[in-house]
């Protein structure tokens, strides 16, 4: 095993520990609120270094002022997502090299959403539509009642195992031009999770959560852009759900149930 | 200001480009309806006006408006096919094999329309 | 009509008719092509049509499955790209269905009669 020059490592570095810096990186960065300006900055470039790594560094060595999120930073809470060259992204999961054409970033708040500052938005609408389209649970049984028995080959669990893993992260609602275009509408994350309640076979409120879902600015106001699918960070396919739920509430409407 | 909204960065992915094609292709569809219910319409008044109009329509630049909205209609039934697809049969990771094959619908109803004229 | 209902039955018809579209616009699609070559002609034309029950109905089956379908894609594009919010935009649209179902049949009629 070789030393490195320091001789305290052995030849696989941490990458937390730079190098020299191979080259710069010029990064635009949104400041201000809705008027604001893009600041440049210069950021050295590391290997394996992700567009995270660039906010924090620019925040901790540079601009002390920028606002940011950030939590876990390994790509389980979804809070750094951030628009990045003009897509959504998880920055803590996107590695510069792949995303830095010649050497540049863009780096935005989300779209869709109420800016606070910098590259802090306000997701009090994202989960309000959330709430709006029923996505929580109702439950039908109480502590003195047995478990309930869901198993998991059936094929509504299925369905809603295929969806359940959204961690509320926003890149889906900021991708959505829907969402831009129509205000109101209640957007792929609230309406996936809906979905995942409508194929719970515990839960006891599927004629509301039904109605909630299909008003104006419903389920039917989705016209399979599928940017939500394209950009979600966990590989979900709201369009698909929100398809289950275009169905679901045709059937109950045709019934007369709706 | 900075602009809130995505822009082309982030929608040029495939199922974007289906979906402004199926939207812009309806769009001019639906305009030209009209146009085309009124042509018909002129056999009312006798086969002489319905072939006077037609007459007219032997232009270059008509027939090649003709053949554009015949490329329309093929875009916008491809696409539609490929939606009631996407909407109502179990989903699959198929959405990009069925834009593929609704453009080639398309294309082909094109190039048969081209090589009938 | 509570919105829910409104919306859910919009989304439903426009799917319907678009199934039934779908199967004229291939026929309608293939009679073009056939009747295209070496020019096309009134004389052609309604030939074919005139006194065709079938093809009158077909064409009325036709005109009224559009009838359903554009008007419904026009109110999603008045929504999302015009702006166009309340009960006016839904009986412009209601408007435009029938005036498309009138100059429509009376095209069919046309060239059947």
């Amino acid at each position: 095993m070789t030393r490195a020059d320091d001789g305290r490592f052995p030849h696989n570095r941490p990458s937390c520990i730079p190098r020299p810096p191979m080259s710069t990186l010029e990064v635009h960065v949104w400041r201000g609120g809705t008027t604001g300006e893009l600041r440049r900055y210069e950021v050295p470039r590391q290997e394996h270094q992700t567009v995270l790594d660039v906010v924090t560094f620019i925040q901790r060595r540079l601009d002390p002022g920028l606002a940011y999120r950030f939590a876990c930073r390994v790509g389980m809470c979804g809070s750094c997502a951030m628009t990045v060259n003009g897509v959504a992204r998880w920055t803590c999961r996107t590695h510069v090299s792949k995303v830095a054409q010649k050497g540049r970033l863009e780096i935005a708040p989300l779209r869709n959403l109420p800016l606070i500052r910098d590259l802090v938005c306000d997701m009090r609408e994202f989960f309000d539509k959330w709430a709006r389209a029923r996505g929580q649970f109702a439950p039908t049984r109480t502590r003195r009642d047995e478990f309930a028995t869901v198993l998991p080959s059936t094929a509504t669990r299925r369905e809603a195992d295929a969806a359940i893993e959204c961690i509320g992260c926003a890149v889906c609602y900021s991708s959505c031009d829907v969402v831009t275009w129509n205000p109101d509408y209640l957007g792929p994350a609230a309406l996936n999770r809906a979905w995942t309640l409508v194929n719970d076979v515990r839960d006891g409120a599927r004629g509301e959560r039904l109605r909630s879902v299909a008003g104006d600015a419903g389920c039917h106001a989705c016209h399979t852009h599928m940017s939500c699918t394209e950009r979600c960070p966990k590989k979900l396919a709201p369009t698909a759900s929100i398809a289950g739920l275009k169905r679901a509430t045709a059937a109950a409407a045709l019934k007369g149930e709706l | 200001m900075i602009d809130m909204k995505n822009d082309h960065r982030s929608r040029n992915h495939p199922g974007w480009w289906a979906f402004l094609v199926h939207r812009l292709s309806g769009l001019a569809l639906a305009l030209f309806l009209p146009l085309h219910f009124w042509a018909l319409g002129q056999a009312l008044q006798g086969e002489a006006a319905l072939g006077g109009f037609l007459r007219w329509a032997e232009r270059p630049p008509v027939k090649l408006a003709e053949w554009v909205l015949v490329l329309l209609l093929a875009a916008h039934l491809g696409g539609g096919v490929r939606l009631l697809a996407l909407e109502f049969l179990p989903w699959r990771d198929w959405h990009r094999t069925l834009l593929a094959c609704a453009a080639g619908v398309a294309i082909a109803a094109g190039l048969a329309f081209a090589l009938a004229l | 009509m509570s919105a829910a209902r409104r919306e859910t039955l919009l989304w439903f018809a426009q799917r319907a008719s678009a199934a039934v579209l779908a199967l004229c616009v291939v026929v309608h699609l293939a009679t073009m092509v056939y009747a295209v070559r070496g020019g096309l002609s009134a004389a052609e034309i309604l030939g074919r049509t005139r006194g065709s029950g079938g093809w009158m109905a077909f064409y009325a089956l036709f005109v009224l499955a559009v009838s359903v379908h554009a008007p419904i894609g026009l109110r999603a594009i008045a929504i999302e790209w015009l702006g166009w919010r309340g009960a006016s935009r839904d009986w412009a649209v209601l408007a435009i269905a029938v005036a498309l179902a009138v100059a429509g049949l009376r095209a069919a009629w046309a060239v059947f009669a």
